[in-house]
């Protein structure tokens, strides 16, 4: 028996139910056969977080279905939450500890896998300290782990090298809140979409990335009193296509298109002087850096429309709410912070912000990335305290009864691109790599295979697949995933959700956080009064330290429970004044930028140079929203005669992160079965290429072979999808990350996926062969290369 | 008047930081951040070059003839590794200093000469000088642990 409400991989969205105000609702549901019970849980396949039921039957899944009363998704589900849960059942799930032997990796008992852990640690650490020691995690574990790893690495081993793969999707949403508004949390909801005026989404191909957001969205677009919708993207994307206003600046433009945009509402004269007056700094200096983007110096150097800016600006001008949100297609490319924060920016000069209908959605890339932002697995300090603060840097000994002096707090926390490094150069000697694959998310990929195969560096891979990544380990922990353990997970909007257990993991698999409970026990970390430092070993009972670590922050958990949370989403903060959580942030026009609240005394926008707490006391903002101006910056690497196409990155509606997951479900892989490139027919016509062609494309870096897809593109734009590894297809280099730059913004460190300089031409089969790799992505028959012929 | 000795000095200040930048973006190039914030940095430097020139020129004549204590003598030969990045950095924030505190001694003469476009002009690039040097000291906070306790 296959039952399924909607066949969501033919029709992504499903049926229209136009709605303003309260979305119905709509129950989507697929199961393989008739469940003998169901588990309450959420999605974790995008940041959207849908609340769903997992449907089991003689201890397997067999399928789920959309929770009716969630407030995110009100029982919608998309492809990916109907299709990606078959990943738990697939036959190649890691079962058993692998532990590298003469160069081959065998099978071991976890007695021994964490012996040679824990032995390794030591060894280290005796030898180099324990800034010899980093951590890589992720945007897929739920945050009891990742407080959890928070607290072991900075008051266990004090090593500040510590960041997630959510500096590669989400390091710019969280650097352009705190640069703002003083600390990271979205001011808004999603309930805003339900009865906005104005929706401007920027970078953000919201229809393929959130696809039950969309849906959110397409309902109201059918409904009595659609709202008028702008994007802000290079490519003719789902999102574009319905558009009322669709502006397609350059690549690496995204910053003078919204000065422009700026400028034009503050002639318009349509500002909120009494809100920017009483509850902002820096406007001033905002309207002298805007001034000098006229529409027609916009339209000259990101190649929109005059016309189309005025029109845009008309719009965001006049309109009485106002929901936006900002993506990679920001967050990945030049001047990603600066940029996010002219969004920001808008928002606060029209003063909607802090009331219905008016939200910024600074998103997410990963499920529960702004979990590892909240719990300080990514460098951050817990709870969104600053480093720079000794207050806070107290609390927190307080809390975890250490020393203040073992919280490495001396310098900026250690981003990823520099853990990276370290490890390259030889000072990070032990690289412990959680539910993520950067041999294949990771920028210029033939570059980090270096790295991961360095002699003198240990490192350790913890995940549910053999990735890309695990191949090259010493050890292979493997790892429960979604359904397999309990925890929770918060969204963009800050609605915490609990996923509950439904099934034992395969094997000998184990929850990331008994891995991290073990590895403190068995490295005998304690705190002051000689207890064990980490004192919990349960889910709830880590939730429950938790709890107390945010008391009196911004993302106050105090007033959430597991049962309480049995009952559905709950917005941050919730405690005793907001029993119930809060769906809009700064509703009194406060924000956390006092210099004793506030979470960063931020960066220089150019260079990332940190405000000195001096400083920033001197011009203490005391609540005020700071409003930052930032001039247009040519992008590093351009076009030129040798590489003359600009390359861009991006996802696809049917997978996620590297494939690993949804790669596995047999529909999406079905749907998604190959990467691509698109080219504009114009490009095509020039090159000689026909559709479905295989196209040779090539950086500085590297060269990956794709067949070719036409149209929808602007000439002189070449984009691939990214996250097409090699684990199910090596039969060709195909990764756009082998293309891709090592660079990062400066403010928020995340790397520039969205631009690189490239060639194209069209392949033959002896390319083809060329480019044979093995499934790590290494050149196995690198004899037989045809000579490169140069245009 | 010294003017002229001091505009010129901050001129060719600002010349060799620029140039010291730059050379600190080629010789640390695996450093991404390094390489281009220093390209950036070393642009603002020569900028200022440029537009002091119409002051230079006009304070020319209000020159003594002392001679120039000059010439930096840090950037001799090429350094690379990790330990050669911190003292590069550590170099370009004394060369950023000296400029720094070129502006302030010429931003109180002009005050003293109520030459409002020489006051502007400091004010300004003395905001700049300041953004090179909280870029400095935050990457050289970042490197020094690393650098001195693990790196070989
Ligand atoms: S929108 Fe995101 S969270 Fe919701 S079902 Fe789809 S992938 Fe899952």
């Amino acid at each position: 028996m296959m039952e399924q409400t909607r066949d969501s991989i033919a029709d992504i969205w499903g049926d229209r139910t136009p709605h303003y105000g309260d979305w119905p609702v709509r129950v989507d549901q697929r199961v393989t056969t008739e469940p003998d019970h169901w588990v309450q849980s959420a999605c974790v396949l995008c940041s959207n977080g849908c609340g769903l039921e997992i449907g089991v039957k003689d201890g397997c899944i067999v399928g789920v279905r959309g929770l009716d009363r969630d407030p995110v998704n009100h029982g919608r589900l998309g492809p990916k939450g109907l299709h990606g849960w078959e990943a738990n059942h697939s036959p190649d799930r890691l079962t058993k500890p692998l532990i590298r032997r003469d160069g081959k990796l065998e099978e071991a008992s976890w007695e021994e896998a964490m012996n040679l852990i824990v032995e390794r640690s030591r060894d280290i650490i005796q030898k180099h300290t324990s800034l010899a020691m980093g951590f890589y995690t992720s945007g897929q574990l739920f945050l009891e782990e990742y407080y959890t790893l928070a607290v072991l690495g900075k008051a266990g081993l004090s090593t500040p090298h510590m960041d997630g793969n959510t500096r590669l999707c989400t390091a710019t949403a969280a650097a352009a809140l705190k640069q703002s508004f003083g600390t990271d949390g979205q001011p808004g909801s999603y309930i805003d979409l339900d009865t906005t005026e104005t929706i401007l989404h920027v970078g953000h191909n919201i229809a393929s990335q959130h696809t039950v957001l969309w849906m959110r969205i397409l309902d109201r677009l059918a409904g009595p009193n659609p709202p008028k919708l702008i994007v802000i993207d290079p490519r003719r994307t789902f999102t574009a296509e319905k558009a009322h206003i669709h502006l397609m600046p350059r690549v690496g433009t995204n910053v003078p298109v919204m000065n422009g945009l700026l400028n034009l509402v503050i002639e318009s004269g349509q500002i909120d002087q009494s809100f920017i007056d009483a509850h902002t700094v820096g406007f001033d200096e905002l309207k002298k850096t805007v001034a000098n983007w006229t529409p027609e110096r916009v339209e000259e150097l990101t190649g929109v429309p005059a016309s189309q800016l005025r029109a845009a600006a008309q719009l965001l001008a006049t309109t009485s709410t106002l929901v936006s949100s900002a993506l990679q297609g920001v967050y990945q490319s030049m001047q990603a912070t600066a940029a996010a924060v002219q969004v920001n920016n808008l928002h606060l000069i029209r003063g909607l912000i802090g009331r219905p209908g008016c939200g910024i959605y600074q998103m997410n890339g990963q499920p529960t990335a702004q979990n590892t932002r909240e719990t300080g697995a990514d460098g951050d300090m817990p709870a969104f305290r600053n480093s720079g603060n000794p207050e806070h840097m107290n609390q927190l000994a307080r809390i975890w009864n250490v020393d203040v002096r073992n919280i490495p707090h001396w310098s900026p926390p250690t981003h990823a691109m520099q853990i990276w490094r370290y490890a390259e150069q030889g000072s990070i000697k032990f690289l412990w790599i959680n539910a993520t694959n950067p041999a294949v998310s990771m920028p210029d990929l033939a570059r980090v295979r270096q790295i991961l195969q360095k002699e003198g560096l240990f490192v350790i891979v913890q995940d549910a697949f053999m990735t890309e990544t695990a191949r090259y380990a010493d050890v292979v922990l493997p790892a429960a995933i979604w359904g397999e353990k309990t925890g929770c997970m918060t969204n963009v909007d800050r609605t915490v959700h609990l996923t509950q257990k439904a099934i034992e993991p395969p094997g000998e698999a184990k929850a990331d956080l008994d891995i991290f409970v073990d590895y403190a026990r068995r490295m005998d970390f304690r705190d002051k009064d000689g207890a064990p430092l980490i004192k919990w070993t349960t889910a709830e009972e880590a939730f429950a330290a938790w709890r107390e670590c945010t008391r009196g922050r911004p993302c106050d958990y105090t007033g959430m429970t597991y049962e309480k949370l049995r009952r559905g989403g709950i917005q941050w903060p919730c405690n005793e004044e907001h029993p119930d959580g809060t769906s809009h942030l700064y509703t009194d026009g406060v924000f956390h930028t006092g210099a004793d609240d506030c979470e960063a005394y931020g960066y220089d926008m150019t260079t990332g140079g940190a405000i000195t707490p001096e400083e920033y006391k001197a011009n203490d903002p005391k609540g005020r929203a700071i409003i930052w101006a930032a001039d247009y910056e040519p992008p590093h690497e351009q076009p030129d005669q040798d590489y003359p196409l600009w390359l861009t990155t991006g996802r696809l509606v049917y997978h996620f992160h590297t494939r690993t997951k949804t790669g596995r479900s047999a529909a999406l892989a079905k749907a998604a079965p190959d990467s691509f490139v698109q080219i504009s027919d114009q490009d095509a016509q020039a090159y000689n290429i026909a559709d479905g062609d295989l196209i040779e494309v090539e950086s500085r870096r590297g060269r990956v072979l794709e067949p070719a897809r036409i149209g929808d593109i602007e000439p002189g734009l070449v984009f691939i999808p990214f996250h097409f590894g090699y684990w199910d297809d090596p039969k060709r280099s195909r990764a756009a990350n082998e293309l891709t730059l090592t660079e990062w913004d400066p403010v928020s460190k995340q790397p520039h996926f969205k631009y690189a300089a490239v060639r194209i031409r069209k392949a033959t089969e002896v390319d083809k062969d060329a480019l044979v790799l093995d499934q790590a992505g290494q050149r196995v028959n690198a004899g037989s290369t045809t000579p490169k012929t140069t245009e | 008047m010294h003017i002229g000795n001091y505009l010129s000095l901050v001129q060719q200040s600002e010349q060799q930081l620029s140039r010291a930048f730059s050379q600190v973006a080629d010789h640390h190039g695996d450093e991404p951040d390094i390489y281009q914030v220093c390209q950036t940095l070393s642009d603002w430097s020569r900028q200022h070059t440029t537009e002091l020139q119409p002051l230079v020129d006009r304070y020319r004549s209000d020159k003594s003839d002392e001679p120039e204590r000059l010439s930096q003598t840090l950037f001799d030969k090429p350094r690379t590794g990790g330990l050669a990045l911190l003292r590069d950095l550590h170099d370009l924030y004394l060369l950023a200093t000296e400029v720094e505190l070129c502006w302030v001694v010429l931003l109180q003469a002009a005050r003293g000469l109520r030459d409002q476009e020489l006051e502007s002009r400091c004010e300004t690039f003395d905001k700049t000088t300041k953004r090179q040097l909280t870029w400095l000291m935050t990457r050289i906070k970042q490197a020094a642990p690393q650098t001195l306790i693990v790196a070989d």
